[in-house]
Parts: structure tokens; sequence; C-alpha cells
């Protein structure tokens, strides 16, 4: 249960998921957000069966750390996104049954998001929607921000308010037409100074 | 003396032979049946002091997604009989509106108004006879000369007579509702005041029911259809709105015909 949604910007990623954990029709919680920091400047967005949920940034975080340990410095996203990709490969006939959106800044201080399926392949793209509605989500960002059947639209930079506005949008778009969709939205805003998190409540029915 | 010819026995009784062709298509391969649109839902009823209180939600599912927001979900089966149905959409509004027209034709036959009881029955022996494959499940609620009826409608033709019912798969967090705060001879005010609670405890807590509670109250004077009662749960604030200027999509070609070989005629 739940939905994942990244976007790359310039100079700031962002990184958005719904709070509600669901099984077939029921709820079994409202506040349960998918969003986990592995460093300063990188969220993993990780929606699916929760059990795997929960091990898989368990797995990362204790990675991500060793790492810190072993090199003397953070691990880069570029990195981290090879790394999960193995994580994931690794139980390939026995899969964690996540996906994964791995968001945050790299070498260059440009906005990266990673989107992952659940046996770990993996592409770099500027914007992906995983999860539960990611159909009815990642169209309308084709249409946004990539221009999709746009031909004569201008062109314009993506800003972070832009962003952030389009991101509230679709999710509550979303929790209209998805049952499993809902009860609020998890925002984290990345940018070289750090991350910015904030709550929007939605549609709780 | 029995007959040799096996194709020929079917007269009477049930006739399944699609039921056959159906699970020879669905075994062949990349072939499946379009889903039915279900109600997912949330409906109930209860018998107050007066007369009736039914009431539901107002969301249709296809599956995960939401299919209709705002759908209605009592039915209308006579001027003092109304019907809330959960389960397949296209059945429930189906089901709901052969008897009511049935209905209609036996109290312009009989002169009198119609009993519950009727279209309970007409209900139930129209089920049985489809032996579940029609997917209703109704809450039907009404007042005739005898009364106040209340009964619940299951699809295999099934029926319970109850002072408080719910279906659909918000009918346990309804019930739980009903369980803890009903009692016999409400006031109107408290019964809808019940009603409103219990779908809306459907509305929040299963994920196949949501949007509004309709209201349906029937006392012996009048009957009262209240769509919205309760808009349980909103949209919200937009953030942005989506425009589109004109001449965004692109035109690749145009061409033109014309019909040169039209005939008119003037009747």
């Amino acid at each position: 249960g739940g939905t994942v949604l990244g976007v790359a910007g310039e100079d700031f990623a962002v990184i958005a998921s719904d709070t509600r954990l669901s099984e077939y029709y029921s709820i079994h919680a409202r506040d349960v957000p998918k969003l986990f920091r592995l460093s300063p400047q990188m969220v993993l967005g990780c929606a699916g069966f929760h059990g795997d949920v929960l091990t898989l940034t368990k797995e990362m975080n204790m990675a991500t750390q060793i790492y810190e340990y072993e090199h003397g410095r953070t691990i880069s996203c570029p990195a981290t996104a090879e790394m999960l990709s193995k994580k994931l490969y690794y139980r390939r006939f026995f899969p964690f049954y996540t996906y994964n959106v791995l968001v945050g800044l790299d070498a260059e201080g440009k906005g990266a998001v990673y989107g992952f399926d659940p046996i770990g392949s993996f592409e770099r793209e500027t914007f992906r929607a995983s999860g539960s509605a990611a159909s009815l989500l990642q169209p309308l960002l084709d249409n946004q921000i990539g221009y999709n059947n746009q031909p004569n639209a201008k062109r314009e930079p993506l800003s972070m308010d832009k962003a952030v506005a389009l991101v509230r949008e679709v999710f509550s778009c979303a929790a209209e037409r998805d049952i499993h969709t809902g009860d609020g939205v998890v925002i984290s805003v990345i940018t070289k100074d750090g991350i910015k998190e904030s709550f929007h409540p939605l549609r709780a029915d | 003396m029995e007959s040799l010819d096996g194709e020929e026995a079917h007269r009477g009784g049930f006739s399944f032979e699609n039921v056959h062709r159906n699970a020879f298509i669905s075994g062949r391969a990349n072939v499946s049946f379009p889903k039915p649109m279900k109600t997912g839902t949330t409906i109930a009823g209860v018998v107050f002091k007066d007369g009736i209180v039914l009431g539901a939600d107002t969301r249709a599912t296809s599956g995960s997604i939401v299919a209709d927001k705002n759908c209605a979900k009592i039915h209308y089966m006579a001027p003092n009989i109304y019907c809330c149905g959960a389960g397949t959409a296209a059945d429930t509004e189906n089901v709901t509106d052969m008897v009511s027209s049935q209905l209609q034709l036996h109290r312009l036959s009989t002169g009198r108004d119609s009993r519950v009881i009727t279209a309970l029955r007409m209900l139930t022996q129209h089920l049985f006879r489809y032996q579940g494959h029609i997917g209703a499940a109704l809450v039907l609620g009404g007042v005739d000369f005898s009364g106040p009826h209340l009964y619940c409608v299951y699809p295999h033709g099934s029926s319970s007579i109850l002072p408080f019912v719910t279906m659909g798969s918000g009918s346990l967090a309804a019930m739980s509702v009903f369980e803890d705060r009903f009692r016999p001879g409400m006031e109107r005010e408290e019964a809808m005041e019940l009603v409103k609670d219990a779908i809306r405890s459907g509305i929040f807590n299963d994920l196949g029911s949501g949007s509004s509670v309709d209201l349906c109250v029937i006392t012996r004077e009048k009957t009262e259809y209240i769509r919205p009662h309760d808009v349980a749960s909103e949209r919200g604030e937009k953030a942005m709105q989506f425009s589109y200027q004109p001449g965004t999509t692109a035109v690749l070609s145009e061409s033109r015909v014309t019909l040169d070989d039209v005939i008119v005629q003037t009747v």
C-alpha cells in the first residue's frame, strides 16, 4: 500500500509519499509516511509490502552508516542507487515487495531521482511516481513536467514552488480516485542546505 | 419412458449452459472477462418510532479505482418504499428498476398502495432463480398500511427481518455503530443521526465506501429523500490550477471532405 513520488529540479529535489497504511479494504494506520532519511541530502521513498519496506530501509540505513565509517565521508546519491539495486537483486528469487524511489543531489549539486522496480532495475529520471497510485500520477507529471502532448507550450525550468504545488495537487487528485491513497501527504524538499519536511492533510474516506 | 435425446430434456428448471461456455472461454489463454463495477459501499437502515430511515454512502469503485464519487445508491421502488443497493452496480440498478415497474403495474391492477412484503417476495424470488449470479445485496425499507418494515436481501435470495441492518463492504463498520447506540422506538432526529454516523463510520474506515451520506426517511405521511444529507469528505483546497493556452495541441494535418452526393428529401 501507499504511493511515492520524486521530482528533480535544477538545484533541488522533492520527494513525497502518502501516509495511509491499508490492507484490502481496511485502514491499518493513517500516519505512516513512506519516506526514510538516509543522509542529510538523501531520502528513500519506499512503498509496497510494509514488512519488506521496514526491513529494506533498516538494511539501507545500516549500509550507509557502515560506508561512512569505512570511507570517512557520506555516501553519494548515485552510489546509494547502485547499492540499493544490488540489495534488491540479491533477493531476485524471493524479492523485496517494494517500489522504491531514491532522491537526492548528484555530485554537481543538481537534483537526482532514481526509480527502481522490486528486483533492482533502476534508471535516473527527472520524475517518477511509484506505488498504488503510480498509474494516476505518472501521466500527469509526464504532461506537466515532461511537456508530453504539449508541443507548442513554452518550456520553463521547474521552480521549487511549482514543483511542491504540483506534487500537492497530484496527490490530492490521486486521493480522489484511488481508494488506497489518502489521509495525508508528507513532502521532503532537498537542497544543498538540507531537508525540509512538510505535511498536508488529504481526504480520509 | 425416458427421453433418449439428452438436449431436449432441458425444459423447465434452471439452464446454466452459459456457465460451461464461460468456463471454456476463461480457460483459454489471454482472455479475461471485464470486471463489473461494484459499489463497495456502506448501506444501512433502522426502524424508528414513526417509520424507517435508510442511509447509503456515494462511492462506486471499479477494482481499486473510484469510478463514481457521487452515485445514488438509494433506489425508488414505490412512493412509500425505497431500497438501498450494494454489490454489483448494474445488478442493483436493474433489479430494483424491474421490481419497481412490477410494483407499479401491481398498484394499477389492485388499486392499492404497494406493500413492502410484495417487493420483498418479488426480489427474493428473482434472485433465487439466478442462484446468486445476480450480485445484489439490498436493504429494503418502507411503510405500508400495516406499519414500517425493514428487510435485508442477499444475492442468493434469502432475506432477514430486523430492526436495524447494514450491508456492503462497510457493513461491519456501520453495524458496530448500530450495536452500540440503537434502541427501539427512537425519535426521528435521533434515528437520522444514528444512520448518518453509521454510514460515516463506513466512509472513513472502509476503503470501498466514501464521499457523502444520502438518507431516505419514510413515514406514513411522507417520504423524504435527502441527497446529500452530510458531505462527510470533501476534496479540500486545490494547490494549483492547470491551464492550457489555445494552440497547445499541435494540429499536424487537416483535411476537408465535401459530401457531394447527399440527397435531401422532404416528406
